[in-house]
């Protein structure tokens, strides 16, 4: 009963032509904003990725940009709002306090449907990130808007909505979603799914800062803890240049090795398809897909992976795909770009060895003299 | 004390076809089953009652049909089932959804009692949103903890709760007060097989079936379509790549010869590929 | 343990157990019926066809609102070799009845219909609960059954084993043998998704009008076989069966029948462009008359495939397991209502019943067609195929050469593969089987 079961025949029927009816009210609400996440001192690359793409729609709509910003008061939530020039904000709504130390629903949802109904944006985008979700989910339902999640496409018609392209049904569909009557209209994108903008050095520019009346004493949640992953810096796949996986084809977690060696051979990450996971060859942290991680990478190898649409959504960023599958109609070579109809056990080892000749350092330079 | 499970009936998604001219969802012989993810809430929260005592009370909002569901999770222990089901909920969004549950939670509480904890799923696997739970929190302003891995010490007389919550980079361990939502984390129990006593149970319980007036539901405006703000306008099946793959093949060579040839197709269509790794290759050496 | 106590437990949801559970609730009966499956219908083989009028005897009002695809107006029978095909295909408008008679369904969504009328008549209906064994009392009297559940021990007055082919409790508890590599067949189906108007172009139908084509030939390779095309609303069902003492023998992969089925010149236009879905395998019991074990017994009685009750030649099976079903659930009925025990005696009521039906009748006239094929498979499944489409080419291409020779090289081929006798002979014996 959420919104993609939604047919969009009967729906278009029921909406007139499905013409945007703004409210005088609403009508004030302009520009474009990103919610830029900042945790203990790092802001989510996820964040500047919308940026990039707010920057695109703002130019449609010929509006601004505006980044919000919201952390503790400090050296970390100002350089936050200074990356986010960097990337493309023309102003940044900053809010300062030490509620907003650590990330909590409570105070992040008041500091940002306040600082919505001050300044009223028509477009708010967040990461999908567990506090991106977290966080739009609440603000929505105060706001009383619509929102639309997990987005991978972001467009605006000719009559200026915001419509916002979504896998639904496990990626077997996309819908395009308007918020018509309602503002700020919404959305979430998953980290990797838009291209990073460059970054361009830029001095600060305007600040709105904005405060919150909240004292920690009428928080009810606290936090006790933050336990940080012990291996988050070593698995980085969802920005990894290069990514190199197994699937099922491999048929036993021995095999997998194969993989391994050859990530570590070009220095690429590792990750799988979700039945690897299941078997508990790998870590969660290492599933790629609909249901683990978006990735982009310049370069993406996988070896005894069928293709499933569920996996495929998530590696459709990459600007290159090797494929390996003993299966010749195994659907991942609908999306790839080089093909091996081969079994993954010899042909990883030779790939390996045949990258390990064409890199080494000694070889390199016989090359080059 | 009393736990209110919201889980709904999802078509099987690994068994989803569309049609290929109409772009709809082909339905016959998809098999619908309890939003995966929602077992993992439902577990938990019969966890929870085998400790403390108490019931569980499971909710959906669905067509006529997603019955199934509930008796299903009546079999697996739930001590009592509510269907919402009205003409009126068709085709809701997430915040139209939300409004419908959190108003049939608030009729619960006054007809079973209040539950210490509404809990749902991280997400679903058609509408795949995530909003719903925050959505219900909201709107009956419960304490939210999402993407909960862990329940810690929970102490129903001081109606305090401790969480371990997933967050980006690490897992935040949080306290808070008592009513909450959970929207639980997947991975974290396995869902138990139902005796043959719950078994027969369920299969002779009254699921409780609330239209929206019985939910208490007074402004329609507020449901379905008209409650929604998002309107799905299109619904297209992703397009393929329309350049098919370049195939090499690996038996009419030897593994040295098939391996430069793929390194080097590699390397011609993606030269900053070459760069990247040479580059590696020799920070890698110079370590 | 359950303290409680059914009048009856029912093995199994597929066409036999629910015809039986249906009965026996709806007549007032207690009844408890178990399937392992993750619902009533989700083991069982996708699209088939469904004969009304059994049906009609236990639900006389199906129509309303079963799950049905198509009704059937047209039967094609195929002899196929590699690259032709000869058909016979009967066609009337008569079956454009009010009441069809026969109609394609998808089992998943039929048996799930199935089951919600089992429950309606007042019947406990647990899915996901196997059977692990039947309970017996020290004089091999069955009491009841246990389950895969903690706690799961329950007694009843008769157990009805509707488990279909494999059969494994009732063998488990010694009441009948495993059913022997030549009575059983291996059947693999796909399901081919395609538009419905789509399929109703391909076959030349319109509305809710069905086809079924039953062919043989050498797409079984000279096993004992048949490929079967059915088409349902959206989808077209496709498949071939072949004795799993053939497989056994010449280790032909069903996978590579089933793709050379398909690859066949006239079958490759009716699917292609679809989307498959489902590829499962079953089997189908095809010992006929002489296969049928011991019916019943103290506290028992067996129905459906279980009982191996099928009729090859007229590929139903599901209507014998509707009807021996309903036959068992009134068999018990009656002994009920005359308060009497269910013991072996008053159980053979069962059997007696079953004699008099059509099933016993039809199986027992065909009681020798399965021996004569299966010993015979090479010539009825392989040579007289190719004998006939060589024929038919001879009949049909017009080359110049004199008809009289044609004839003639016709013959000849006929009597070099089988000679007069065994021509003679085969005809003889099928039309003995056949009678
Ligand atoms: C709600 C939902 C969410 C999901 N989310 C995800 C997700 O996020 N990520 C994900 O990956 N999946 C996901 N899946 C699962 C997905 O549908 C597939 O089941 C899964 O991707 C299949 O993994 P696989 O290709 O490794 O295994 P298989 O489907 O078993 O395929 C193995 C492949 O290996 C090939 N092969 C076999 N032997 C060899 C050999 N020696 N050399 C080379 N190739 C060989 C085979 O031809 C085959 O194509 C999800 C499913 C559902 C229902
Ligand atoms: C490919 C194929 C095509 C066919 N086509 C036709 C056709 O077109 N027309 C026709 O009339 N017939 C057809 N048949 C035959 C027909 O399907 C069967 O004769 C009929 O389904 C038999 O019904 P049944 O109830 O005896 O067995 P089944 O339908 O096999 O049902 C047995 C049930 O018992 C359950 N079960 C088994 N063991 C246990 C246990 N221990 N505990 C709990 N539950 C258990 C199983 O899960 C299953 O649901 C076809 C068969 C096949 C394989
Ligand atoms: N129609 C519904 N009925 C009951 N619970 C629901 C319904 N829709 C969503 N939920 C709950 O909300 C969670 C998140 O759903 P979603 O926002 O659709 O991803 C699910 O895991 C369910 O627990």
């Amino acid at each position: 009963m959420t919104q993609p079961p939604k047919p969009a025949a009967p729906a278009a029927a029921g909406r007139g032509n499905m013409k945007a009816e703004l409210s005088d009210h609403f009508k004030q609400y302009k520009h474009v904003w990103v919610f830029i996440e900042q945790e203990r001192g790092v802001v989510h690359p996820v964040s500047f990725e919308l940026l990039g793409e707010a920057r695109k729609l703002a130019d449609k709509l010929g509006v601004e940009v505006a980044g919000v910003v919201c952390g503790a008061p400090g050296e970390a939530t100002k350089m936050a709002a200074a990356e986010a020039f960097c990337y493309g904000a023309d102003v940044v709504y900053l809010c300062e306090d030490p509620v907003l130390e650590h990330y909590r629903n409570e105070p992040y949802t008041k500091a940002m449907t306040d600082i919505v109904n001050t300044y009223k944006p028509e477009i708010l985008l967040l990461g999908a990130t567990t506090l991106g979700r977290d966080l739009a989910g609440s603000v929505a339902t105060t706001l009383a808007t619509g929102l639309t999640a997990d987005c991978t496409e972001l467009a605006v018609d000719a009559d200026k909505s915001l419509g916002a392209t979504r896998p639904t049904f496990g990626g077997s569909l996309l819908c395009t979603i308007y918020t018509l009557n309602y503002r700020p209209q919404m959305a979430t994108i998953r980290p990797r799914v838009m291209a990073m903008p460059p970054r361009v050095d830029k001095p600060i520019g305007r600040i709105i800062e904005h405060r919150l009346d909240m004292a920690e004493d009428n928080i009810i949640t606290k936090v006790l803890a933050f336990l940080p992953d012990r291996d988050s810096n070593k698995s980085n796949l969802a920005y990894a240049d290069v990514v190199v996986a197994g699937g099922m084809g491999l048929g036993s977690p021995e095999n997998f090795q194969l993989v391994k060696r050859l990530a570590s051979t070009i220095g690429a990450e590792y990750g799988c398809s979700r039945p690897v996971v299941q078997k508990g060859w790998l870590t969660a942290d290492r599933q790629i897909g609909q249901t683990g991680k978006t990735i982009r990478p310049k370069l993406y190898i996988c070896a005894g992976i069928s293709g499933a649409i569920q996996h495929r959504v998530g590696v459709e960023g990459a600007d290159m795909i090797v494929a390996i599958n003993t299966d010749k109609n195994a659907p991942i070579f609908e999306i790839a770009h080089v093909g091996i109809v081969a079994d993954a056990l010899k042909v990883l080892p030779a790939l390996t060895e045949a990258f390990r000749r064409r890199l080494s350092p000694h070889n390199r330079d016989k090359l080059a003299s | 004390m009393h736990i209110v499970v919201c889980i709904k009936q999802v078509p099987d998604s690994a068994q989803i076809r569309v049609h290929p001219v109409t772009n709809t969802i082909m339905r016959q012989g998809v098999p619908t089953i309890i939003n995966p993810y929602d077992l993992f809430a439902l577990e938990e929260a019969l966890r929870l009652r085998d400790k403390f005592g108490g019931e569980v009370t499971v909710l959906t909002m669905g067509p006529p049909m997603a019955e199934d569901s509930l008796r299903r999770a009546l079999t697996y222990g739930a001590d009592r089932a509510v269907l919402l089901t009205d003409r009126f909920f068709a085709g809701s969004d997430t915040l139209a959804t939300s409004f419908a549950l959190a108003t049939a939670i608030a009729r619960i509480s006054e007809v079973y009692g209040k539950p210490e904890i509404v809990f749902t799923g991280k997400q679903t696997i058609d509408g795949d949103t995530a909003q719903v739970g925050p959505g219900i929190a909201k709107r009956l302003d419960l304490l939210q903890l999402t993407y909960v891995s862990k329940i810690g010490k929970l102490d129903l007389d001081g109606g305090s709760i401790e969480v371990e919550r997933r967050a980006e980079g690490g897992v935040q361990v949080l306290k808070t007060r008592l009513p909450v939502l959970i929207t639980m984390l997947e991975g974290t129990n396995d869902m138990r097989r139902g005796s043959m006593k719950d078994a027969l149970r369920a299969a002779r319980a009254e699921v409780v079936k609330w239209g929206a007036k019985d939910a208490g539901i007074e402004d329609m405006t507020k449901c379905g379509l008209r409650g929604s703000p998002t309107v799905v306008k299109r619904v297209f099946a992703p397009g393929g790549r329309t350049d098919k793959a370049e195939f090499i093949t690996f038996t009419d060579k030897t593994p040295i010869e098939f391996g430069d040839e793929l390194v080097e197709a590699i390397f011609k269509r993606q030269p900053a590929v070459e760069d990247d790794l040479i580059k590696h290759a020799h920070e890698f050496a110079a370590y | 343990m359950i303290e409680e106590r059914f009048d009856a437990i029912v093995i199994g949801a597929g066409m036999s157990g629910n015809a039986a559970a249906y009965t026996l609730a709806s007549r007032g009966l207690k009844v408890l019926q178990l399937e392992r499956g993750e619902y009533s219908g989700s083991k069982n083989v996708q699209g088939a066809i469904m004969y009304a009028s059994m049906l009609e005897k236990i639900i006389p009002d199906f129509r309303e609102d079963a799950p049905l695809e198509r009704h059937l107006i047209e039967q094609r029978f195929w002899m196929m070799n590699d690259r032709s095909v000869t058909a016979m295909q009967y066609r009337s408008d008569d079956f454009n009845e009010d009441k069809p008679n026969r109609y394609t369904i998808i089992r998943s969504q039929f048996d799930k219909w199935f089951s919600s009328k089992v429950k309606e008549a007042g019947a406990i209906v647990l899915a996901e609960t196997t059977v692990t064994e039947l309970m017996q009392d020290a004089y091999g009297k069955v009491i009841g059954v246990r389950v895969d559940r903690e706690g799961g021990k329950i007694m009843a007055d008769v157990v009805v084993i509707a488990e279909g082919v494999n059969g494994l409790i009732g063998q488990r508890a010694g009441l009948r043998d495993a059913p022997k590599p030549d009575q059983v067949a291996l059947a693999v189906k796909e399901m081919h998704f395609l538009p419905s108007d789509v399929i109703e172009s391909r076959f030349n139908i319109k509305g809710d009008e069905g086809v079924v084509i039953e062919a043989i030939g050498t797409l079984s390779q000279g096993m004992t076989g048949m490929g079967f095309i059915y088409t349902n609303k959206e989808s077209i069902s496709l498949g071939i069966g072949c004795l799993i003492s053939d497989f056994a023998k010449t280790r032909i992969s069903p996978a590579k029948l089933i793709e050379d089925f398909k690859a066949h010149p006239a079958v490759a236009p009716l699917i292609a462009g679809s989307e498959v879905k489902e590829y499962a395998a079953h089997m189908i019991p095809e010992g006929g008359y002489k296969a049928i074990p011991q019916l019943y017994g103290d506290g028992w009685v067996v129905v459906g495939d279980a009982a191996q009750f099928n009729n090859a030649v007229h590929r139903e099976g599901s209507n014998l397991a509707m009807t021996t079903g309903r036959l068992a659930a009134e068999a018990i009925f009656q002994i009920k209502s005359r308060r009497d025990p269910m013991t072996k005696e008053n159980l053979a009521l069962y059997k007696k019943m079953v004699d008099d039906s059509f099933v016993m009748r039809d199986l027992k006239k065909y009681k020798d067609m399965p021996a004569l094929l299966h010993t015979n498979s090479q010539n009825f499944f392989k040579t007289y195929p190719e004998l006939v489409a060589k024929a038919m080419e001879n009949f049909v291409r017009v080359d110049g050469t004199p008809k009289v020779e044609k004839e003639k090289a016709t013959f000849k081929a006929w009597r070099a593969a089988r000679g007069i006798r065994g021509l003679v002979g085969d005809v003889v014996k099928l039309a003995r089987a056949w009678n």
